[in-house]
């Protein structure tokens, strides 16, 4: 009986190792592909001129979208006004009730044109879903331009999906005027010069 | 809209070509799928207003569309 036992145990010694010979190889090619994995991963966070690349093509990618005063504003500016459409426009000029400043990687600020009052930050992100561990994000304008999209494509959907805060969370509420009198600055000199296109990049 | 890397050209065709059609809307469903979000910039006949149609269904995009943009979609930050 021991002896039977005994020999059981050899057959299944036998058996084992090649099995256990595979499970080591896949855990040493598990830890190949992770450190190749990782080393990928460090040449693309640090590859400035990949980011450099992929920020032209997305400012490229931005402008062929949005109208010139949308390009110029973002050129010169570094953010974006985009009407609401979710309220009655303004019954005198026909003006909207509301509007957003669309920043890149910033929350989005919903203001009163008419009164320059802030009125709410929606904190929105495109994340990555299919490589969440990466901290890779969208070049900026690419960013722009996915809010620009959400905005003007379905902005009840994207509020609605947005974190809502009051205004000065994220966004100095102080920088936002400043940006708002720019903004009236920037658009009282077009209307003087006439033309988006006197500014060319 | 590829996080890290910007445009990525994912297909083109001819949707009027059988095969190309099949790729494309392939292509279409894979992104879907993957969780990005469609749009199609847009220009108003009228005013030439620019803005984006978000299109969930091939069916969806205008038959004149040059160009379909997929991106993440969005979510509270």
């Amino acid at each position: 009986m021991l002896l039977a036992l005994l020999a059981l145990s050899v057959v299944a010694a036998v058996l084992a190792v090649p099995m256990l010979g595979g499970l080591w190889s896949r855990s040493e090619d598990l830890r190949t592909e992770r450190k190749r994995s990782r080393r990928r991963e460090r040449f693309e966070l640090h590859d400035p001129g990949r980011e450099r690349r992929a920020e032209q093509r997305a400012r490229e990618l931005l402008r062929s979208c949005v109208n010139e005063e949308e390009w110029a504003m973002y050129r010169d500016l570094g953010f974006i006004r985009v009407e609401g459409r979710l309220g009655q426009p303004d019954p005198g000029t026909g003006d909207a009730a509301y509007a957003y400043l669309v920043y890149p990687h910033k929350p989005i600020v919903a203001y009163v044109p008419k009164t320059r009052r802030l009125l709410s930050e929606y904190c929105v992100e495109f994340p990555d879903l299919t490589r969440a561990i990466s901290q890779s994000r969208l070049p900026d304008s690419d960013d722009m331009l996915a809010k620009w999209m959400a905005l003007t494509g379905d902005e009840e959907h994207l509020i609605r999906n947005a974190n809502m805060h009051l205004p000065g969370r994220q966004v100095d509420p102080g920088r936002v005027r400043r940006d708002l009198w720019r903004l009236a600055e920037w658009e009282r000199q077009q209307r003087g010069s006439g033309s988006f296109e006197a500014h060319q990049t | 809209m590829k996080p890290g890397f910007g445009e990525v050209l994912l297909a083109e065709g001819d949707p009027q070509v059988r095969e190309d059609e099949e790729r494309l809307i392939e292509e279409f469903r894979r992104q879907l799928d993957d969780g990005m979000w469609a749009a199609v910039p847009t220009i108003a006949p009228g005013d030439g207003r620019r803005e984006a149609q978000m299109v969930r269904d091939f069916t969806e995009i205008p038959t004149d569309a040059e160009r379909v943009i997929f991106f993440p979609r969005a979510a509270g930050g």
